[in-house]
């Protein structure tokens, strides 16, 4: 791993180094925060979305179901599919995936 | 009833990028690719299946299933079976023969889950891969991974199961095996046979249309399901959870993640089923436990996390 760089959920006040080349959620899981709700770790679900406030990162590929163009503009990414290129300050967003749940009218007689 | 569908034929997975979905499919899983066609969709398939493929990659925006295909035992069977599903109201779609290569002509349909699904008579017969038809051994040297031995079941997840039941069961002739049923009586999980199988296909009860729970493989043995375990942490690949057991048909699992995000499993044992068995009931309320028998509680991601 080289320097790395320091990821601060203001969420949750949570903070945490990741690697180079190493994405948001991995180096959170491994440090054992859960601070991101963790799904696929594909791009594919949407589960981790999260919100960058500050710092630069690059991109995987993502779910354009989950992430289209304009949100990726607005920092509303997955956080299994960004590799930070400088410090990085994010935000959770109202879950997507946890919205969902909360309108599975039948589903609920399953939680 | 016997209406003449046979088994899952193929299931087409859409992934965010092909060179790793074809890594992860052959090199962990175990299938073998058998071709490519000029859409840039990758045939694959199981060493125990006899036709030329049961998996087809096809590269999207977002990943998820586009369909599952049933073979039927013949064309006399498909043309009944459309007609049939046209007299009850399902809208069908031609799929002409060789959109898929080497693949008959298809009969598509969406149920009222949201969920495509094919059938078709004819696909080109290869026979198992790796062994002779004839004195065969008992497995072919040169499998990667898993070794999957066959592409078992898909589980979807999407609403209006009831009239979902009354297509697969009233039109195609499947058999409810397992449910999962509310404290009012609804059936919230529906798991379908057409064969022996505890499950050719199943629903769980969910709001949105059209999502894709999981693509299941199936392996040997218990030993073959540590060992996909074992590879799992050795290529670093996302886990959801296992190996463990259901209560829901008693498989023995483990799930995982494609690079795309779909769901994979291989599972091993499990019951079986006769057309004159009654259905297996879970309740609800014990849902942690008819899903994962070992630990008893669900964990969020199996209920949440889909394409």
């Amino acid at each position: 791993m080289g320097r790395g760089f320091q990821v601060t959920n203001r969420t949750t006040g949570d903070s945490f180094a990741c690697g180079d080349g190493q994405s948001v959620l991995k180096a959170m899981e491994q440090q054992g925060f859960k601070c991101v709700p963790v799904g696929c770790r594909g791009g594919g679900c949407g589960y981790c979305k999260i919100k960058v406030v500050e710092g630069d990162f690059e991109c995987g590929k993502m779910s354009k179901a989950h992430v289209p163009p304009e949100a990726i503009e607005q920092g509303e990414v997955l956080a299994c599919r960004i590799y930070p290129l400088t410090d990085l300050i994010i935000e959770c967003l109202p879950q997507p995936a946890a919205g969902l749940a909360s309108k599975q009218t039948t589903t609920k007689a399953l939680r | 009833m016997k209406k003449g569908v046979m088994r899952p034929g193929h299931v087409q997975i859409r992934v965010l990028d092909m060179d790793e979905a074809v890594k992860h499919y052959t090199d962990l899983l175990g299938l073998i690719e058998t071709d490519r066609d000029d859409q840039g969709r990758v045939y694959l398939k199981a060493w125990t299946e006899v036709d030329k493929f049961s998996v087809v990659l096809v590269q999207a925006d977002e990943p998820g299933c586009d369909f599952m295909g049933f073979k039927v035992v013949d064309e006399a069977a498909l043309n009944q079976l459309e007609k049939d599903l046209v007299d009850y109201g399902v809208e069908v779609e031609q799929v002409p023969a060789e959109e898929l290569k080497d693949c008959g002509r298809r009969v598509r349909f969406t149920v009222p889950s949201g969920h495509a699904f094919e059938l078709y008579a004819d696909k080109k017969y290869t026979g198992k891969w790796g062994v002779s038809s004839v004195n065969p051994e008992a497995w072919p040297r040169g499998l990667q991974g898993m070794k999957a031995v066959r592409f078992d079941h898909c589980l979807f997840y999407g609403p209006e199961l009831a009239a979902v039941y009354d297509i697969f069961v009233n039109v195609l002739g499947f058999h409810l095996a397992e449910q999962v049923l509310d404290p009012e009586g609804t059936r919230v999980a529906q798991f379908l046979t057409v064969s022996m199988k505890e499950h050719d296909v199943a629903f769980i009860h969910h709001e949105e249309k059209g999502k894709f729970h999981h693509a299941s493989f199936y392996l040997d043995t218990w030993e073959a399901v540590l060992r996909a375990a074992d590879l799992i942490s050795m290529t670093d690949t996302s886990i959801d959870i296992g190996p463990t057991r259901h209560g829901l048909t008693h498989g023995q699992t483990i799930y995982f993640f494609d690079p795309s995000g779909n769901r994979n499993e291989v599972f091993c044992g499990g019951d079986y089923h006769y057309p004159d068995h009654k259905p297996v009931t879970w309740k609800a309320e014990d849902l942690g436990k008819a899903i994962f028998y070992h630990d008893r509680v669900l964990n969020e991601r199996f209920l949440t996390v889909l394409t």
